[in-house]
């Protein structure tokens, strides 16, 4: 068993896109929830639209990448004012309720034949980071995401972070929108716009009766997490395909998972909630194949690949039951066990 | 506001209505008029007032037995629900069909009967979210400290002004929900105060406070009269009514039964068959008071 190989890959998720792309999410959500106190249980759907948006926008009205970014935003903020307008007068767990359901109902439309010389269905939708121009309008010429890499082909770095060219751009795109999210965040929730919604998430009434408008407050609340979480789709955009199959609901309780690991109601909780998480899962879900395979566990390496999500539901239960704040929050700040 | 806390027979307000007194009497100067208000939930009426007046800058205690409606009609004026039928308003302008937090900006502000202290902000930041002016409170302008920290410094002294008079200084950077049940009365009732306004409702402002700090919100309720605001509070204990309001209305079962000045009302029979139903022989004061107080000497 190769140890220090499994160790190795593993710490190379610290700075990979992927990470970065779930940190953004994550931090999307402390904003919905931990400063909201929003029940937001469908950031895969904002996620998706992020993504998607972007890859039609490129494909199908031939944008240059930088513009249909904008697409995927857009539309994650058409999702959060379509999902904010009903639910928001109503009582928090409604939006539970409407957000998982709503983000299943993006995942299976994108997912659905009906769409698919749009969506791509199944096979979801590629080639939108080349030079290639679109499928209905030929755009050449434009160049995509890969051709705005100023970064001389090669390999750079070192190990776990040796990489070619791409990924050290992605990394650096990424963490430059990562850095950007996390001090707009920070100075909103530390501003008098952050009282108003921290107060909204203690008790809209008492909020309300001071007279500010709590309607106009949530849905900024769920228009911004919900463009953050965007960003984080468009990054895992940025790296690869898209496809339906990775908006799942269960994408959603990861991120939640890290959020609850981080600290909810922080503004770096979240990404260290991200990094924590997304380190791990890769470095169990290597180790126990490997631990398998030299008949040290009792099962089959399928098998044994999954059994780092029970470790990951028992961590989460431990984890809520005896340090509820997360890592990075403060003890007295419990603010999901109200 | 007063800085002599301790005048025990405080100025009341006479004169304040017109015509016979009766359930519904005409204000000289009412700054809130209520018609035909009636809520019903299910089968239950628990709201039908006629016709309401509330005097400006007055103390009106509200009083009546349990389920007497009062919440609710606390509710209803203040946007918190909406009636059946009924229309009301505040400074001549309609509030029906206003929601909360418009009627809020107007100038009326309410308490809650059950506290609503924000727990896991600070007292301070409890207090600050009460000012009405700070423009950080927008969201294009919150990322720009310039533009209302200057401000935020302001709000920090007023905040500071009201919470050492409620004697919640010293808790300042706690969070709200460390405070006494009692405690967090006060907090309610200073952030109130922090907008504000011409009308205050407070919702049962005494309960749960101990009788050492219930005199000095007494006091904080009569300096609010002497800053030109408009009170108008729910409270059972007969004795401080008697000690502050200028006027006092009646509830029962939904209904205005009675009003008057504090004194005289007491002796309508509606309101002893209101609050005593059979048993007639009992004190006013102790059965409404939450707390059997020994003989008072009489106040006059
Ligand atoms: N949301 C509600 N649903 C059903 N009944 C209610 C509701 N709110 C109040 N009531 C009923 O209305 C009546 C008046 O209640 P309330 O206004 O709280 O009385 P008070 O404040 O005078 O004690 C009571 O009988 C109460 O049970
Ligand atoms: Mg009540």
């Amino acid at each position: 068993m190769d140890f220090v190989g499994i160790l190795l890959s593993s710490l190379s998720f610290l700075l990979d896109p992927t990470t970065i792309a779930y940190a953004l999410a994550t931090l999307g959500l402390a904003l919905h929830f931990g400063f909201g106190g929003l029940l937001n249980m469908g950031m895969a759907g904002f996620m998706a639209l992020g993504a998607y948006g972007y890859a039609i926008g490129i494909l199908y009205f031939g944008l240059p990448w930088y513009l249909a970014a904008f697409v995927g935003i857009g539309a994650a903020i058409v999702f959060a004012l379509i999902l904010g307008i009903p639910t928001l007068r109503l009582r928090g767990d409604y939006l539970a309720i409407v957000t998982i359901a709503a983000a299943e109902i993006v995942r299976l439309l994108l997912l659905s034949s009906a769409f698919g010389w749009f969506t791509g269905s199944a096979d979801g939708l590629s080639g939108f980071n080349g030079p290639g121009g679109t499928v209905t309008n030929p755009h050449e010429g434009a160049g995509g995401f890969d051709q705005s890499n100023p970064i001389p082909d090669g390999t750079y770095g070192f190990v776990p972070f040796l990489d070619n060219e791409r990924t050290w751009y992605l990394r650096i795109v990424g963490l430059s929108i990562l850095a950007i999210a996390i001090f707009v965040v920070w100075r909103l929730v530390n501003s008098p716009w952050g009282r108003v919604i921290k107060g909204i998430r203690e008790d809209e009434d008492a909020v309300r009766s001071l007279g500010k408008n709590v309607f106009a407050y949530k849905m900024q609340v769920l228009v911004i997490g919900g463009v953050i979480g965007a960003l984080g789709g468009l990054m895992l955009a940025f790296s690869t395909n898209v496809n339906s199959s990775v908006y799942v609901t269960s994408l959603t309780f990861f991120l939640w998972t890290a959020l609850l690991l981080g600290g909810a109601a922080t503004v770096f909780g979240p990404l260290a909630g991200s990094i924590i998480f997304w380190v791990l899962q890769a470095f169990l879900g290597l180790l126990f194949p490997a631990l398998a395979k030299a008949g040290l566990m009792p099962f089959t390496t399928i098998q044994a690949s999954q059994v780092k999500f029970v470790i990951v539901g028992f961590a989460l239960v431990l984890l809520v039951v005896f340090r509820p704040q997360g890592l990075f929050g403060s003890k007295k700040e419990l603010t999901f066990v109200k | 506001m007063s800085s002599n806390p301790t005048s025990s027979s405080p100025v009341k307000s006479t004169g304040l209505h017109t015509g016979a007194i009766k359930p519904g009497v005409a204000k000289k100067d009412p700054i809130l008029i209520a018609d035909h208000v009636k809520r019903q939930f299910g089968g239950l009426v628990a709201v039908d007032v006629e016709h309401v007046e509330i005097p400006r800058n007055a103390i009106t205690a509200l009083i009546g037995p349990n389920g007497a409606g009062k919440t609710t009609f606390f509710n209803l004026l203040t946007g918190f629900d909406t009636p059946n039928e009924g229309t009301w308003s505040f400074n001549g302008k309609s509030l029906a069909k206003v929601s909360a937090f418009k009627v809020a900006r107007m100038g009326l502000i309410r308490t809650f009967q059950l506290t609503k202290a924000l727990g896991l902000l600070t007292v301070m930041d409890n207090m600050k979210l009460g000012s009405t002016s700070q423009p950080g409170e927008r969201l294009g302008a919150s990322l720009f400290p310039f533009v209302w920290k200057k401000k935020d410094r302001e709000i920090d002294d007023k905040a500071m002004d009201l919470l050492k008079r409620f004697k919640l200084d010293a808790k300042k950077d706690d969070f709200a929900a460390s405070l006494s049940g009692g405690q967090r009365k006060l907090l309610e009732m200073a952030r109130a105060l922090m907008t504000d306004p011409e009308l205050v409702m407070l919702d049962e402002p005494m309960a749960g406070v101990n009788p050492a700090l219930t005199e000095s919100l007494l006091e904080h309720i009569l300096g609010l009269k002497k800053a030109g605001m408009t009170v108008l509070f729910v409270e059972h204990d007969m004795h401080m009514v008697r000690h502050i309001a200028d006027w006092v209305i009646v509830m029962a079962e939904g209904r205005v039964v009675a009003e008057g000045d504090p004194h005289e009302v007491m002796k309508n029979p509606a309101v002893i068959d209101a609050y005593l139903g059979s048993h007639q022989d009992t004190d006013l004061g102790a059965v409404t008071g939450r707390i059997t107080l020994p003989k008072l000497p009489k106040e006059k």
